[in-house]
């Protein structure tokens, strides 16, 4: 249900886009989507042929570009890939870590006509 | 027209643009457009709205989210009834139906407005900014935001609010935090409701309390009781503690 209120603002923000920069068709959209992020990459994928229809982006194609999440350990320092935010340290075990990247769920570019 | 948008009071906004599913499409013609937008920018447009008009006035703006039953109506009620006196005090109820919870909230002689999302299972800032406009919120008071009974969405979708308060109740098992990592992360604090009900029921709360900070390290935690009242003290001082960093720092 989350992924279909998603898509939707993705549509909307391609409308804007079109008004704006004169478009009429949208051949891809490129999205990044972190690993921290809530978005489930397969549910957005099905939520977006729906949510398309009837729309400028209809019949567009879908790239999703998928980001690892990247923390930074505060106790020993340590610089990390993670799944997860409860995640530990690989290094010394502590979850107190800084979340540096992966956290992204973006509309990188259109490709449009 | 509408003053929180600017749509015309039609709220499927921007204006549809035609799909043109007949145009050929010749890729050769194409051209790449760098948007680099976050995905729910329009949610958060107007969710610094919301959050700039409350700072503006000064008024804290909490968000309380749970799943289905643990007590945010219930928290709410007792809060109103305690702080009455001293605030005004103004809440927005999302339920999918009913406005079941905004009665509740108006028979304390608060004022409510029920946002009924349908099959929607969160509430956005849009329709949150345009109940704050009915509001009419005073200086220095405070607005409740009772969000749809759900762990997932809600952590996704900000208000403006100044902070999420997250309720979970004892009954609904200390693994919660590592089941709905991303709630607890985006929480500033996490009331633990019911514990009356703790000689009844498997909870190990120390246990719950370390996942917690295991997802989110900054977290605030409050055990309280709305039954019996017990631990609610600690509650009211935490909002207390709120509004005085808000007025000293400002957005
Ligand atoms: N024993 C006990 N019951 C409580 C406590 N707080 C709330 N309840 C009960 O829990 C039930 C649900 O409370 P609500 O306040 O309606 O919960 P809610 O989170 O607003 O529920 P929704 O809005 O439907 O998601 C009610 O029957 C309350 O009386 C408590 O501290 N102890
Ligand atoms: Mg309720
Ligand atoms: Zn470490
Ligand atoms: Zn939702």
């Amino acid at each position: 249900m989350h992924e279909l209120s998603l898509c939707e603002n993705i549509v909307a923000s391609i409308e804007e886009a079109a008004l704006k920069e004169h478009f009429n068709a949208v051949v891809v959209v490129h999205l990044g989507i972190g690993k921290l992020s809530c978005v489930e990459p397969e549910a957005l994928r099905f939520c977006f042929d729906t949510a398309i229809q009837g729309t400028i982006a209809e019949s567009t194609q879908l790239v999703i570009e998928i980001f690892p999440g990247l923390a930074q350990c505060n106790h020993c320092g340590a610089n990390l890939e993670i799944e997860n935010y409860y995640d530990a340290c690989s290094h010394c075990e502590s979850f107190d870590l800084k979340i540096l990247g992966g956290e992204q769920m973006q509309i990188e570019s259109l490709e449009v006509m | 027209m509408c003053t929180v948008c600017g749509c015309e009071d039609k709220h499927g906004h921007p204006d549809s643009v035609a799909g043109n599913g007949a145009l050929a499409v010749d890729k050769s013609v194409s051209r790449t457009l760098t948007l680099e937008k976050n995905i729910l920018e329009k949610n958060n447009v107007y969710a610094s709205q919301n959050r700039s008009f409350c700072y503006s006035k000064q008024i804290l703006s909490l968000n309380f989210v749970s799943s289905p039953g643990a007590g945010k109506t219930s928290l709410l009620v007792d809060t109103i009834n305690s702080l009455k006196s001293d605030f005004s005090i103004n809440v927005i109820e999302g339920d999918q139906h009913t406005s079941n919870d905004a009665d509740k909230i108006r028979a304390t002689g608060a004022s409510a407005v029920q946002i009924n999302t349908g099959k929607g299972c969160h509430l956005e800032a849009h329709s949150v900014g345009h109940a704050i406009k009915d509001l009419q919120p005073a200086q220095q008071s405070l607005l409740f935001i009772e969000n749809v009974g759900n762990l997932v969405c809600p952590a996704e979708f900000d208000l403006g609010e100044l902070a999420k308060v997250l309720i979970l109740s004892v009954t609904e098992g200390e693994d919660k935090p590592l089941k709905y990592p991303h709630m607890f992360r985006a929480a500033s604090l996490l009331i633990i409701n019911k514990i009356d009900l703790l000689p009844y029921v498997d909870f190990d709360m120390a246990q719950c309390v370390r996942f917690a900070r295991q997802v989110n390290p900054s977290i605030d935690v409050i055990c309280l009781s709305v039954k019996t009242r017990e631990g609610v003290l600690p509650w009211f001082e935490w909002m207390t503690t709120q509004q005085t960093k808000m007025n000293r720092e400002p957005d």
